[in-house]
């Protein structure tokens, strides 16, 4: 364009006159006259964007303009419309190469939401994407698979109170023993759907649940790897019930195997805090090593298999129990149980509302 | 599969194990806890191990195969077969043979 320029400029005031002649079909609707095809885009930006130099100082440099002026003026007004057309050029580049710069950023925003997107559903086990920056909430990320947890678990807390009901109203009644040994059944199998659940929500989140934060305040003073002590349970069910020697004797072998088997996961599980808790403060001093926080991360999958392995004690220690009990035994333990957990949430409320009464 | 072979034909109670595993921990407190003091064989830590592993599963292993329990030459199972067998009073008779006496 410059090397075009030089010529016209060096031109004599009849060769000005050629290319404008050369040029007119290029002529926008302002009448405007320029170089060479490549000023259009230049004419079209200026026109769009900043029209102020274009319009304030724009002089035609039409034959009619010519005619009046010096032989220099025409060379000034061509190199003054040169000028402004290369300011243009200038702006518009600057403009294109920042308008790429924010494609860029854009394009690479929304590739890092997709893949952070991807790794909650993973982690959500797949089913929906994780509500990022939902307002308001103490956990602003709530993964699909604990909500539906969280569900599920409210249902089967109502389905047990049923059930322990319909157990009572057959207890009480006078019905054949094998209608109250399906219910017993059906009572064990709700149990075995329970830590079915809690398998499935350690699998999504393994420190949720291990949290009992989905319990009640007071089921949670009795917290063991994510739900109750077999132990526990059985001392409090056993005075209840109206047992033979020998069952005495085998309810008692019972509880000390269970005291047993809970103490040697609990040292499986202090050995597991302590592997964890080397692998994360290991992976501060390497400044955050790529293979300590795998450690880590490998640490809480173990997790997810002792609270597995947990929930399988204490339906293994239940099923015992009812092994060493006839059925009426089984039905009335089991309606024990029942009303010990509801009397344990009651209390939680109860605990609850006490301190909204008035002083 | 030889090594496997001649650990448990040699020692009552083997465990074989992986270092890192805390249920492979867990069963063998509880061993000890029972007055016994098992074998624990570390596979991570053995240059046959990958062999070993693949053995332990062709024996019928449930695959990871760690912990693995052998009482007396045979192969008992894994953290859950150990546990049931200890909550319905069976295992303690098994380990009896081998029990350190205090």
């Amino acid at each position: 364009m410059n090397s075009s320029s030089t010529q016209y400029l060096n031109s004599k005031r009849m060769d000005v006159y050629e290319p404008m002649h050369q040029f007119s079909m290029w002529g926008d609707f302002k009448g405007n006259i320029y170089q060479d095809a490549s000023a259009t885009m230049i004419i079209e930006v200026d026109a769009k964007l900043d029209n102020q130099s274009e319009d304030t100082s724009h002089t035609t440099i039409g034959p009619s303009n010519q005619c009046d002026q010096e032989a220099s003026k025409p060379g000034d007004k061509v190199l003054r419309r040169l000028a402004q057309n290369r300011e243009a050029a200038r702006k518009s580049r600057l403009r294109k190469k920042q308008l790429e710069v924010s494609r860029l950023k854009l394009l690479h925003l929304e590739q890092e939401l997709e893949q952070t997107r991807a790794q909650c559903a993973l982690m959500s086990g797949g089913v929906n994407v994780c509500h990022l920056g939902f307002p308001g909430g103490a956990n602003s990320v709530t993964p699909a698979g604990i909500a539906a947890f969280k569900m599920e678990y409210e249902r089967w807390v109502e389905e047990q109170n049923k059930k322990t009901n319909a157990l009572k109203t057959a207890l009480h009644s006078p019905l054949p023993d094998m209608e109250l040994h399906i219910l017993v059944d059906d009572t064990m199998n709700h149990y075995a759907n329970l830590f079915t659940i809690k398998a499935n929500a350690a699998k999504v989140d393994v420190c949720y649940l291990i949290s009992g934060v989905w319990k009640t305040s007071t089921e949670r003073l009795f917290l063991w790897i994510g739900g109750f002590r077999p132990s526990e349970l059985l001392k409090v069910l056993v005075p209840q019930l109206d047992l033979l020697d020998q069952q005495s004797h085998d309810l008692s072998n019972l509880i000390q195997a269970c005291q047993q088997a809970e103490d040697s996961l609990s040292q499986g599980m202090e050995k597991l805090q302590q592997t964890l808790a080397e692998a994360v403060a290991f992976a501060h001093a390497l400044g955050g090593g790529c293979y300590e926080m795998t450690n880590a991360m490998d640490k809480l999958e173990e997790l997810v298999r002792l609270v597995i392995q947990a929930d399988y004690v204490r339906k293994e220690a239940l099923q015992q129990t009812i092994r060493y009990l006839t059925t009426r035994q089984a039905a009335q333990g089991l309606i024990s149980l029942g009303e010990y957990f509801q009397r344990l949430r009651d209390l939680s409320s109860a605990w609850a509302m006490r301190l909204c009464e008035p002083a | 599969m030889d090594k496997i072979q001649s650990l448990i034909s040699e020692n009552g109670v083997v465990i074989f194990s992986k270092s890192s595993c805390c249920l492979c921990y867990a069963v063998t407190i509880l061993f000890q806890e029972l007055g016994v003091e098992p074998l624990v064989h570390e596979i991570d830590h053995d240059p046959e191990g990958w062999e070993m592993e693949k053995a332990l599963v062709n024996r019928g292993c449930t695959s990871p195969p760690f912990p693995a329990v052998f009482i007396g030459g045979n192969l008992i199972g894994s953290t859950n077969e150990v546990m049931s067998l200890h909550l319905s009073g069976s295992l303690l008779p098994l380990l009896r043979p081998y029990q350190i006496l205090a």
